[in-house]
């Protein structure tokens, strides 16, 4: 009696909540998402954003609006994100190592781990960039060289304790080598700085070689297997470097955002990861793909924070 | 097609229409201080997606030159830069509104600004592959020692006290360290404070230091805020035509100079409108009265910072490096929709270029009668609403302008603070104007240093490297001549008058 009594009330109650929750959850979105962008207008973090806008909008229906809250190289926007609604129309572009290593520095408005990511979508890997016109024709050459001349063959970068910071330190060890390396602010001015001739090398990003194939050379470039862009371009790996590394790119919600909604957000942004137009549109930019939804991220994140504390570490951009 | 047909192809009605839309936006966004060229662009960006690359261009590069020209009437009316291309325009537009030739002003500053337009975008058309190469010859050092001849500018904008005007640069340059420091990523300055993490952005300084004052001021003061005349002298047209005509020289110069400057990835219509302003005031055979309402230094600004909206765009479409900020976010635009910049993109997709190019040049023109027309009702919002009205209403524009930069109520408190900072120095004769030309240089000048040094020092040449490349000698002697040039003719004026009085 007790059973089938339990049975009648249940069954139809579980029901009804099913349906209430994924009646409430199908709505969403059911209005225009606000994506964050904690640096300026124009760098890649602003690109590979709006790489994915046209897709998020024929996929689901909504727009996502783009804007953004520059300063502290990130930490001012990151700092913000928990204060913002958690109604699941709000979300920001997170980067590693800045979220990593940032915080290690000082006290800069949040922690790691305070941070809720839902999806890490892509990474520019590093690369060792020289002009066209260069003697270093490959990475050996540039190791001579280096070795001959301790110090004396200067890269540009961008910024500190950033991905291109922390791979030219990591090298440097593996290689035996003694570079310097140029600070610049961003990207655009690191390639600037290269073509120049301000500086002999650039350690920039596949995407660099992909904005200037014509000015440009790869030596190397960090990651697991060659980039379909640069099929003639070895990986550091091969060379016999263990260096995979670049700045991931991925989104965080604030911390008061429901799980399922963080569940649901995770799948639409790997969702617009598959889409074949969009994979080609990515790597025609000299970006790689990453598939890390909510799921993996905290495995993701535990092996990441290791290899870039021990390299920032290494820089003496931490203590 | 020959370059007739991609004139006609941006004479299109739509084209025109999407020139004359962009222009008549981007100056009203301008003109309202916090809204930036940048942001007008940024929030296009979904709007071009479904557009021609060739016709997305028009309507961008239209907003931002209008967005750019806009800045001028919050200079010009209000003492306060609309966008930081104007704020060299404040220096001598405001003196002339307070003294009742605001219209003037603003028709002389739309004049300028149509032929900084015009000369930066011929360049664009003729000669951007070549030029293209001078945002490479810019290397760290030449930043620094350009940033050193910007802060020659102290002692003119001083007013008559180059002591106090130190103090207030210096007191800029430290602002500019405040924050995360853009190359070596130290925070500094901050007292463990959150809100001075993201530093002083220019903005809003320039908002709190400019207009907060004058705010304070008119409600401190029965005085209306700008002299009218009573009969009401339409655009002054004529007038500003002559003067205009007279200054050609000036015009055609600073129009030059913000070509180049605009080329510049590092600088921007800031920086080129203070160059400007500084070669019209050495050149000058009236020198003292800059600062007190000489057209020529409006003419000089304006003509420069709206060069620089072609001169930025030779860098961006053919090396792919942005030489402004608004450049940027427009190459951004470009990557998304497939368009890859580079030298082929002026031989091989001259479709997109050369119309665009057009169409450029069409806005700039139709920036005349819009320009004119905006600036007229500009004018006469300003001067005819009462102070009751008035004050609020810039009052709340300049929260909003700042909390709009990017979302931070950081930069209000800041922009707040700065702008009581700014009256009170006001009050015991110290000029903000140093004090803005110390926040803007700092970074530029610290950044060039400190790369310089370090590639210096890996080539064991730190002479050399600051002293021996000729671009940057080049800049040193200008530096060298604006600030022993006042010097010189002085002693030689004295000579000469010693000599007749014998």
């Amino acid at each position: 009696m007790m059973t089938r009594l339990r049975r009648v009330l249940v069954v139809p109650l579980t029901a009804a909540l099913i349906m209430f929750a994924t009646g409430a959850s199908a709505e969403y979105p059911e209005k225009p998402i606000s994506y964050v962008i904690p640096f300026g207008p124009g760098g890649e973090s602003d690109i590979t954003a709006r790489h994915q806008q046209p897709f998020f909008k024929k996929k689901f229906a909504e727009d996502m609006i783009i804007s953004y809250k520059p300063g502290g190289g990130g930490a001012v926007g990151w700092a913000q994100l928990n204060e913002m609604p958690g109604d699941g129309y709000n979300i920001m572009g997170v980067n590693l190592p800045h979220i990593i290593v940032k915080p290690l520095q000082k006290d800069v408005g949040f922690k790691t781990d305070e941070l809720t990511l839902i999806y890490m979508f892509h990474y520019t890997p590093d690369a060792v960039v020289v002009k066209a016109d260069s003697p270093f024709k490959t990475l050996q050459d540039m190791i001579d060289y280096a070795k001959q001349n301790p110090g004396k063959m200067t890269f540009s970068g961008s910024g500190k304790g950033t991905a291109n910071h922390l791979a030219q330190v990591t090298f440097d060890k593996l290689a035996g080598v003694k570079t310097t390396y140029v600070a610049f602010k961003g990207t655009g001015a690191s390639v600037t700085a290269l073509l120049g001739k301000q500086v002999m090398g650039q350690w920039g990003y596949t995407s660099v070689g992909a904005k200037h194939a014509d000015k440009v050379r790869l030596l190397a470039v960090a990651m697991e297997q060659r980039h379909p862009r640069f099929p003639d371009v070895p990986t550091f790996k091969e060379l016999g470097f263990d260096i995979v590394s670049g700045a991931y790119r991925g989104i965080a919600v604030p911390n008061s955002t429901p799980e399922d909604i963080r569940e649901k957000l995770s799948a639409m942004i790997g969702e617009i990861n598959a889409d074949a137009e969009f994979k080609k549109k990515m790597e025609a930019d000299g970006f790689a793909l990453v598939h890390v939804d909510y799921r993996g991220i905290k495995a993701f994140m535990d092996e990441k924070k290791d290899g870039y504390v021990a390299a920032a570490k290494e820089a003496g951009v931490i203590k | 097609m020959d370059s007739l047909g991609y004139l006609f192809a941006a004479l299109t009605p739509y084209h025109v229409a999407l020139a004359l839309g962009g222009v008549v936006a981007g100056t009203v966004v301008g003109s309202l201080p916090g809204l930036t060229a940048t942001m007008a662009v940024a929030v296009l960006i979904p709007v071009t997606f479904s557009m021609e690359p060739a016709s997305a261009l028009i309507l961008m590069g239209a907003i931002y030159t209008g967005a750019i020209y806009g800045g001028a009437y919050a200079a010009i009316l209000l003492n306060t830069p609309g966008t930081p291309s104007a704020i060299a325009t404040t220096f001598d537009g405001y003196p002339m509104a307070k003294r009742g030739d605001g219209d003037l002003a603003i028709t002389l500053a739309c004049i300028a600004s149509v032929c900084g337009g015009l000369v930066g975008a011929l360049f664009l058309l003729s000669l951007a592959p070549p030029l293209a190469n001078v945002a490479l010859a810019f290397g760290p050092v030449e930043y620094f020692w350009l940033a050193m001849l910007g802060l020659t500018l102290i002692s003119a904008l001083s007013q008559g006290n180059l002591l106090k005007g130190l103090i207030g640069a210096s007191f800029g340059l430290l602002l500019s360290c405040i924050g995360v420091a853009e190359i070596s990523a130290d925070v500094r300055l901050t007292f463990g404070s959150q809100t001075l993490l993201g530093g002083i952005e220019v903005v809003s300084a320039l908002i709190g230091l400019y207009c907060v004052p004058v705010l304070i001021d008119l409600v401190a003061t029965p005085d209306r805020h700008l002299k009218v005349e009573a009969a009401s002298r339409g655009f002054r047209l004529h007038e500003a035509l002559q003067s205009s005509w007279q200054g050609k020289v000036n015009l055609a110069r600073s129009s030059v100079i913000g070509t180049l400057v605009g080329i510049l990835p590092g600088a921007g219509g800031s920086i080129a409108g203070l160059v400007a302003y500084a070669e019209a005031r050495r050149s000058s055979k009236k020198p003292e009265r800059f600062g007190c309402g000489e057209p020529d230094g409006v003419q000089a600004t304006e003509s420069a910072n709206n060069a620089t909206v072609g001169g930025g765009f030779i860098p961006t479409l053919v090396l792919g490096i942005p030489g402004t900020p608004p450049d940027a976010v427009i190459l951004g635009a470009l990557l998304i929709q497939g368009v890859r910049t580079g030298p082929n993109l002026f031989t091989e997709h001259g479709s997109i270029v050369y119309v665009f190019i057009w169409g450029l040049l069409i806005a700039t023109l139709l920036m005349l009668p819009a320009g004119m027309l905006i600036g007229r009702y500009a004018y006469r919002s300003i001067v005819t609403v009462p102070k009751a009205m008035l004050v609020p209403t810039v009052a709340f524009m300049t929260l909003i302008g700042t909390y709009a930069i990017r979302n931070s109520i950081s930069d209000v408190v800041i922009m707040i603070v700065l702008g009581v900072l700014g009256w009170i120095l006001g009050r015991f004769g110290f000029s903000v104007s140093p004090v803005v030309l110390g926040l803007i240089l700092g970074s530029i000048a610290e950044q060039g240093f400190v790369q310089g040094w370090i590639i210096g020092a890996a080539a064991e040449n730190l002479w050399g490297e600051f002293f021996g490349r000729p671009i940057a000698l080049g800049i040193v002697a200008f530096i060298l001549l604006s600030l022993f040039s006042p010097l010189l003719l002085n002693r030689l004026r004295l000579k000469r008058e010693l000599a007749s009085a014998d």
